[in-house]
């Protein structure tokens, strides 16, 4: 794809977002004019750039909406719900309009047409065009292939003014002066454009392989003078090309007009009364003012006239140049960011986790050699590293606030659906987490919401008979958690039913009808796969496929999810996800031959085994200063070799408020770890997250000390204990 | 690794062949591969144990920065685990996933010979009879008037199957992530 295409389909996408983001905003605060006027600058943005791109249902389309919008904007149409739902769907519909022409099929499928073609009859009933006139709404075509832009509410002020004449031999060398124009759409909005057609001969004596024609061009944005000149570099020996800057003193178009030979005078008022910084009148009597002038022989250029009669006050242009020089500083405080393709920070990334095992292992050679000059260096080095490190991935973290504010939507359109009146409330959205982990969120996230909407809130009759407010409740909120994210989708409707799911479970033979579970353990029973309570199967949810893979997608993120629930008040999903996914802080253990990373920050002390647990070693618990603490043996759990060791220890680990305590054979301490992935042969294995490969080599596991936990407690011990490593194999029945 | 003696078998692999066939011990029987599916062949060492996962894993190791399974194929066939010895060799093959190539290094007790079998000198396996599941048969070769099995290196390494624990986990699973369109592409291993 052509790179300006691609430039024009980010920044199509970008502005719908911003453009549906505003039009929810304006569903609670109907009378904010700054999302009126975002909604419209992002309309007339679409319809401006798709201009340049020649694609025309898009430009006509959008045009309807952006007259709209105006006429919302002036005031002269009230804000009511139907009309934001009506501009949602428009919103939806630019966005397939635009895809379409970018696929080279301006217009797009059928379906799409219909839908254009619905939207715009409702559009044109709020305008109060009937049918017939719809036509001379849309967009003129002033000459063939060029497009006529509307003149906006931008004074000509703040607007660079481009003459250009092209030459007649312009078509004739490869040249086609149309692309020089889209191209230079590309550098700001062109707010007004006018075709010079002065030189072009009559016809008997037209050339059709010459070009004759001229463009006045109006164009705003963050564009410096060499840029618009490097537009029409090509042709730059063979045009007349004149390019004035944004508040250019009139004196300049003075110039200019006398540089054109033609009849200039009249060209510019056109121009000026286009652009809206004189009125025809003003011009007229300008125009009255010169010919009087050459009448008694002394001729004054129309500028001069327009200024010495103060049709264009100077202090007006000074206080416009402020507020433009404001405007330009914010702009570019905005945009100092560049987009980096997400391939060379992947690279960058990976190439720091490279640096990082190599300082390790330095590091641990420099040790070695005792020099305390070399060990200090080293130290500065690694510190550096580190940073390098932290540095990098941080380029990677994206707040999780725009992927919460897609359900905004969501929700709005899902609560009409089902005729439930659903208020979502988002929190943390400024909590930063790993693009990569962010992308893959929000789609089990969406089914959280979906499955809350669809099961958890209750129809407001249901809700009022209970004595809760009609309104349902969701809420999304994201907070940091030693070194994890939590995102919690919560709601206030009817909770988990203990007892439907028990007997689902039990009809879908998950458990045993003797089987005596907790509150908690019966709840998780809906992350098995094939489970659903939904009586009715609806399109939003109750496929019986789900939550199992909720589950999975999460996991293989190396996170977890849960859920709470309070019968008759709401239940609360929460999912802990890693920061991100490809460094973390470790704590190096060895147990039996093996080396073992312990997450950094689920660590929370480490204590010495014996004499803690006193005597009889019967029980997996120890008193850890006056709470229980119970622990893992990792050496009995992962069958190691049992070396004799003088004292184990236990790494005291803490997440989601639990403690458990993990028993190693000899602390080695912290280490920065790069994960490698584990193939997929591992998959099934709960406990390990990934590999990690150390300064000597060796390949460690990395423990996934939740998993490992959850594993042991609900198991009441390990379920492959001694029983993977001595089934054999082979005598699996296929 | 730097220990780890590297055999170069990159010039066998240039002029290699769909006939070609590398062929090695295991448990006192001769088995071939072919040598397509092969990339090298690595000194046994340096490998690490992977907890909690059944015998026929032996573990994993370092293959210049990418951590690589390792399967015990006598296992694999439900012998006793392969004795290490001098001899024993990694060999480290390369098997689709999907769309992806995974590297798996499986256990011999020592690698033999690089082989040509003609596709006339390779008779179906036989229905029963064998020591090994027939399914990881893909034929036999005649080789100086001896039968050679030819390993099915697909069904041998099926990462389906070497990804369950244990056999209380071999019932099917249900059909999921189909559906659902929600699935997330597993991740690899290099």
């Amino acid at each position: 794809m052509d790179e300006s295409v691609q430039i024009f389909e980010t920044e199509a996408h970008e502005l719908l977002d911003d453009m549906e983001q505003s039009l929810l905003e304006l569903e609670n605060n109907p009378d904010d004019l700054d999302h009126i006027n975002s909604v419209f600058r992002a309309a007339h943005t679409i319809k401006g750039s798709s201009g340049l791109f020649g694609y025309e249902c898009v430009v006509t389309f959008t045009h309807l909406v952006e007259s709209l919008l105006d006429r919302v904007r002036a005031g002269e149409q009230e804000i009511v719900p139907e009309l934001l739902t009506l501009l949602l769907s428009c919103c939806d519909v630019m966005a397939q309009l635009v895809d379409a022409a970018i696929a080279d099929q301006d217009g797009g499928d059928d379906e799409v047409q219909q839908k254009t073609l619905t939207l715009s009859q409702q559009l044109n009933t709020y305008l109060g065009i009937t049918p017939a006139d719809t036509d001379q709404t849309t967009v003129t075509t002033a000459e063939p292939g060029m497009k006529k832009f509307e003149p906006t509410d931008i004074v000509l002020g703040d607007n660079w003014h481009i003459s250009i004449h092209f030459g007649h031999d312009v078509l004739r060398n490869g040249m086609d002066p149309l692309s020089f124009i889209r191209y230079l759409g590309t550098l700001g909005d062109i707010v007004n454009l006018v075709t010079l057609w002065d030189e072009m001969p009559a016809v008997d004596d037209m050339d059709t392989e010459s070009c004759y024609l001229g463009f006045e061009i109006e164009i705003t944005g963050n564009v410096d003078k060499q840029a618009i000149e490097d537009v029409f570099q090509f042709v730059m020996d063979d045009c007349r090309l004149y390019i004035l800057p944004p508040l250019s003193n009139l004196s300049l178009y003075e110039n200019l007009i006398e540089q054109l030979v033609n009849d200039g005078s009249l060209l510019l008022g056109d121009i000026l009364v286009q652009s809206g910084a004189a009125t025809q009148r003003e011009i007229d009597e300008a125009l009255q003012h010169q010919e009087g002038q050459q009448a008694i022989g002394q001729s004054e250029p129309l500028g001069k006239i327009l200024r010495q009669e103060g049709v264009v006050h100077p202090e007006v242009i000074e206080v416009a140049a402020k507020k433009q020089q404001q405007v330009r500083e914010k702009q570019n405080l905005a945009g100092k960011s560049i987009r980096v393709s997400a391939d060379k920070l992947e690279q960058l990334i990976d190439l720091v986790g490279e640096l990082v095992i190599s300082s390790a292992n330095t590091k641990l050679l420099g040790n070695r050699t005792r020099d305390t000059a070399l060990i200090e260096s080293l130290e500065n080095m690694s510190r550096l590293v580190e940073d390098i490190r932290d540095t990098g991935l941080g380029l990677r973290m994206v707040p999780i606030g725009e992927t919460f504010n897609r359900f905004r939507r969501v929700v709005r359109d899902l609560s009409q659906t089902m005729h439930k009146d659903i208020e979502l409330e988002l929190s943390g959205g400024d909590k930063e987490l790993d693009k990569t982990v962010v992308e893959k969120i929000g789609d089990p996230l969406m089914h959280l919401v979906r499955n809350s909407i669809d099961h958890g809130i209750e129809p407001a009759e249901q809700r009022l008979q209970q004595g809760k407010p009609g309104k349902g409740k969701l809420r999304l909120n994201a907070y940091h958690d030693s070194g994890t994210i939590v995102i919690e989708v919560e709601d206030d409707g009817g909770g988990l039913s203990r007892e439907k799911i028990l007997a689902k479970a039990e009809q879908q033979g998950l458990i045993n009808p003797s089987q005596t579970l907790t509150d908690q353990e019966v709840y998780r029973l809906i992350f098995e796969p094939g489970f659903s309570t939904a009586e009715q199967v609806t399109d939003v949810s109750g496929r019986g496929v789900g939550m199992d893979v909720v589950r999975r997608n999460i996991e293989s993120l190396r996170g977890q999810v849960d859920v709470e629930s309070w019968p008759g008040k709401g239940s609360r999903f929460s999912i802990r996800l890693p920061l991100t996914l490809a460094i973390i802080d470790g704590f190096l253990v060895k147990v039996g031959d093996s080396s073992y990373v312990i997450p950094l920050d689920m660590v929370e002390e480490c204590v010495e085994l014996s004499g803690m647990a006193g005597g009889e070693q019967a029980n997996d618990y120890i008193n850890l200063r006056g709470e229980v603490l119970p622990f893992i043996r990792l050496g009995e759990l992962f069958q190691e070799t049992q070396n004799q060791v003088k004292r184990e220890n236990i790494v005291v680990t803490q997440f989601a408020g639990q403690k458990a305590g993990l028993v190693v054979d000899e602390l080695l301490g912290e280490y920065q770890t790069v994960i490698k992935p584990l193939s997929r042969i591992f998959a099934h294995l709960d406990g390990v997250s990934g590999a990690t490969i150390l300064g000597s080599g060796e390949v460690a596991m990395i423990i996934n000390v939740p998993e490992l936990v959850q594993q042991v407690a609900m198991n009441g011990g390990w379920r492959a204990r001694g029983g993977g490593g001595l089934e054999m194999p082979s005598m699996q029945a296929h | 690794m730097a220990q780890v003696a590297e055999q170069d078998y990159s010039e066998v692999r240039a002029d290699a062949d769909q006939n070609q066939f590398l062929t090695f011990s295991l448990g006192g029987e001769v088995y071939a591969i072919e040598i397509l599916s092969t990339r090298e062949i690595i000194g046994y060492g340096n490998l690490t144990t992977v907890p909690m996962m059944p015998a026929f894993i032996r573990g994993v190791i370092n293959l210049r920065g990418s951590v690589v399974p390792v399967v015990d194929l006598a296992a694999r066939f439900g012998d006793e685990s392969a004795k290490i010895t001098k001899r024993s060799s990694i060999i480290i093959i390369e098997i689709m996933d999907g769309d992806t190539t995974l590297n798996i290094g499986v256990v011999v007790d020592s690698v033999n010979e690089v082989l040509e079998i003609l596709p006339a000198d390779i008779e179906p396996p036989p229905s029963f009879g064998a020591r090994i599941r027939t399914d990881f048969i893909k034929g036999m070769g005649k080789v100086d008037g001896k039968f050679l099995v030819l390993l099915d290196v697909a069904n041998v390494l099926s990462v389906e199957e070497l990804s369950l624990l244990d056999e209380a986990q071999q019932k099917p699973r249900l059909e999921t992530s189909v559906e659902d369109g929600l699935s997330i592409p597993p991740t690899e291993g290099n």
